[in-house]
């Protein structure tokens, strides 16, 4: 009465039970020791480091301090600055990375031959390097011979050219600009591919029953790209969050601290003041943050969610 | 009658316009990267900007390549990024065929494991890593950023092989069992075949993170005997202030090889990176 298949299964079981275990590890076990010798050891390192005192060049000064760095970071007016600075960022660079992402997705969503190759050039910024990112947008900013302020004038919008990034109130949204530049053609090939999985027929229907292009977009199209925008924007607020190439290269947190945020200021103490303890107090203090957002990020989909429903 | 062709027109104005507006602000900052690039230095800084050189030139790329040390820079940046995907590749395989083939216990939490790294600043990690390094005595030499490299580039393509593996029907695997295929045997002639588009986007995106990266390999370098192309970039950066010419010149130079890589695979590179945001 057996069946085959009952049997195979139960000789499959007998012959596992500890050996079950052996080929995952063994082909694990590569990925495991990277990650655990260089992100996990790290973390738990950066932890002990937020501890202590650790100045690089006076080894003999290292001494467990307790709560001294996070008691520090209360009274740190800089740390004030960088957090303002980290909100404006975020805030400017992914609003406008999404709203240039869904014009793109739309854009790029018509039929027109060479389809294919223009979206992979839409794709390019995304791989580009961003140190050549800061190199082409430096120069087109350039107070001097900008492209930018070139055209500004001649259209007439601006009567002077203006050094972008050498004024406190315009280095932070230079820097936003360059890095919308980079980031929008990613939200467009995401919000692309959640485009193209919606049926035809959702489209044919509402139009055939008469609602206009904007209300076919209002009412089938945004609904359905809904998860896909905010599952991307929020990986894309850690990323840029996280992100600091960019301004340390455009402006390296300058003039003054006008474009300083957060991990910046986590790495210039690091480095410049050569003090590891405090820099990894605030990186830490950056991750729990950021967790904070998230979770509050979360809540607010579960409760609009259940509005909705 | 007359009517037809100027709709025409329209739909093609309403199609062409949006679409050549779109190209234009992707592409722009890179035609003029190049056209800086080709500028002889006294069009460069004119009172009103010049669009096109009237005496186009390549003396900023000769310049480049023998009075600056850029191509030390480009030889170091091929060595990690090569040797980054050798051993990322390898490793991040052997993890998604795990996860893609095998059934075991905490798999999905391990996936989701494996994922969560990628939400850490580097900020957070480079302080500690760079103590680790020095501590290994690696600093400032290639194994130190190849390191480095492989372990942030595995997760990810780990997630993007097993999207690519899981899209392979098991009943290949079985047949190939039942025909006496090992394990290996099945996944060198079955596995990978079938899934090396994949493998060349997973390969492509490594080799893409490693050339770019830039703050491990500008913390873990000191000089020329480490240093990759985008620190080498920013330290002409501030070196070469004036010389916009050899500047874009790199610029181009380092953009090359990862346009072409790029485009060579990039379907199967926006089929990977875009599997997880339309499922979820």
């Amino acid at each position: 009465m057996r069946s085959p298949r009952r049997y195979s299964a139960k000789a499959s079981r007998g012959n596992g039970r500890g050996r079950r275990w052996l080929l995952p590890l063994f082909l694990l076990s590569p990925a495991l020791v990277l990650l655990l010798g260089i992100v996990a050891y790290p973390i738990a390192r950066a932890i002990w480091l937020s501890f202590h005192r650790l100045e690089i060049l006076r080894p003999d000064l290292s001494q467990y301090v307790g709560l001294d760095n996070y008691r520090a970071l209360l009274q740190d007016s800089v740390m004030r600055i960088a957090l303002q600075n980290s909100a404006v960022w975020v805030a400017g660079v992914v609003l406008f990375q999404l709203l240039g992402g869904l014009v793109g997705a739309l854009i790029l969503n018509q039929r027109f031959p060479g389809r294919a190759v223009v979206r992979g050039l839409a794709l390019i910024p995304w791989a580009t390097p961003s140190v050549l990112v800061a190199l082409m947008w430096t120069w087109m900013l350039d107070g001097n011979y900008g492209l930018i302020n070139d055209l500004l004038v001649k259209v007439g919008i601006l009567s002077r050219f203006q050094p972008w990034l050498a004024q406190p109130w315009s280095a932070l949204p230079a820097v936003i600009l360059a890095d919308v530049w980079q980031g929008i053609p990613f939200f467009a090939v995401m919000l692309l591919a959640a485009l193209q999985a919606i049926p035809e027929d959702l489209f044919e229907a509402a139009r055939i029953d008469g609602a206009s292009p904007w209300r076919v977009f209002r009412h089938v199209t945004l609904p359905l790209l809904l998860p896909t925008i905010l599952i991307t924007t929020m990986l894309r607020m850690i990323w840029t969050a996280n992100y600091m190439d960019l301004i340390m290269i455009m402006t390296g947190g300058g003039p003054g601290y006008s474009s300083l945020t957060i991990p910046l200021h986590a790495y210039y103490t690091a480095y410049k003041r050569l003090d590891f303890g405090y820099g990894s107090t605030i990186a830490i203090v950056q991750v729990a943050i950021l967790a904070g957002a998230i979770v509050f990020y979360l809540r607010q989909l579960r409760r609009n969610e259940v509005m909705v429903q | 009658m007359s009517r037809r062709p100027l709709r025409r027109l329209f739909v093609a104005v309403k199609l062409w316009l949006p679409l050549g507006a779109w190209l234009t602000f992707v592409l722009a900052p890179y035609a003029w990267m190049f056209i800086t690039s080709i500028k002889p230095p006294e069009e460069l800084y004119t009172k009103s900007v010049r669009y096109w050189p009237s005496q186009p030139t390549l003396e900023g790329y000769r310049l480049l390549v023998e009075t600056t040390p850029f191509l030390t820079y480009m030889r170091n940046s091929g060595i990690v990024a090569t040797s980054t995907c050798i051993i990322a590749l390898a490793v991040a395989m052997a993890a998604a065929y795990c996860f893609s083939r095998l059934s075991f216990r905490g798999k999905g939490v391990l996936l989701f494991g494996f994922l969560i790294t990628q939400l850490f600043p580097s900020v957070l990690l480079v302080l500690p890593l760079f103590l680790i390094m020095r501590s290994l005595g690696i600093l400032n030499t290639p194994p130190a950023l190849i390191l480095a490299h492989s372990t942030f580039a595995v997760p990810f393509s780990t997630w993007m092989l097993t999207g690519f593996f899981n899209a392979i029907p098991r009943e290949l695997d079985e047949a190939a069992t039942i025909d006496g295929c090992s394990r290996l045997q099945t996944f060198r002639y079955v596995l990978l075949p079938l899934s090396a588009p994949g493998v060349a986007a997973a390969l492509t995106y490594i080799f893409i993170y490693s050339w770019n990266e830039f703050i491990y390999a500008l913390t873990f370098t000191a000089d020329l005997r480490a240093r990759t192309l985008p620190v080498g970039l920013q330290t002409f950066m501030g070196e070469f202030i004036i010389r916009w010419d050899l500047l874009t010149a790199g610029g181009v130079i380092t953009a090359l090889p990862i346009v072409f890589f790029f485009m060579l695979v990039q379907r199967q590179l926006i089929a990977g990176l875009t599997a997880g945001a339309v499922k979820g």
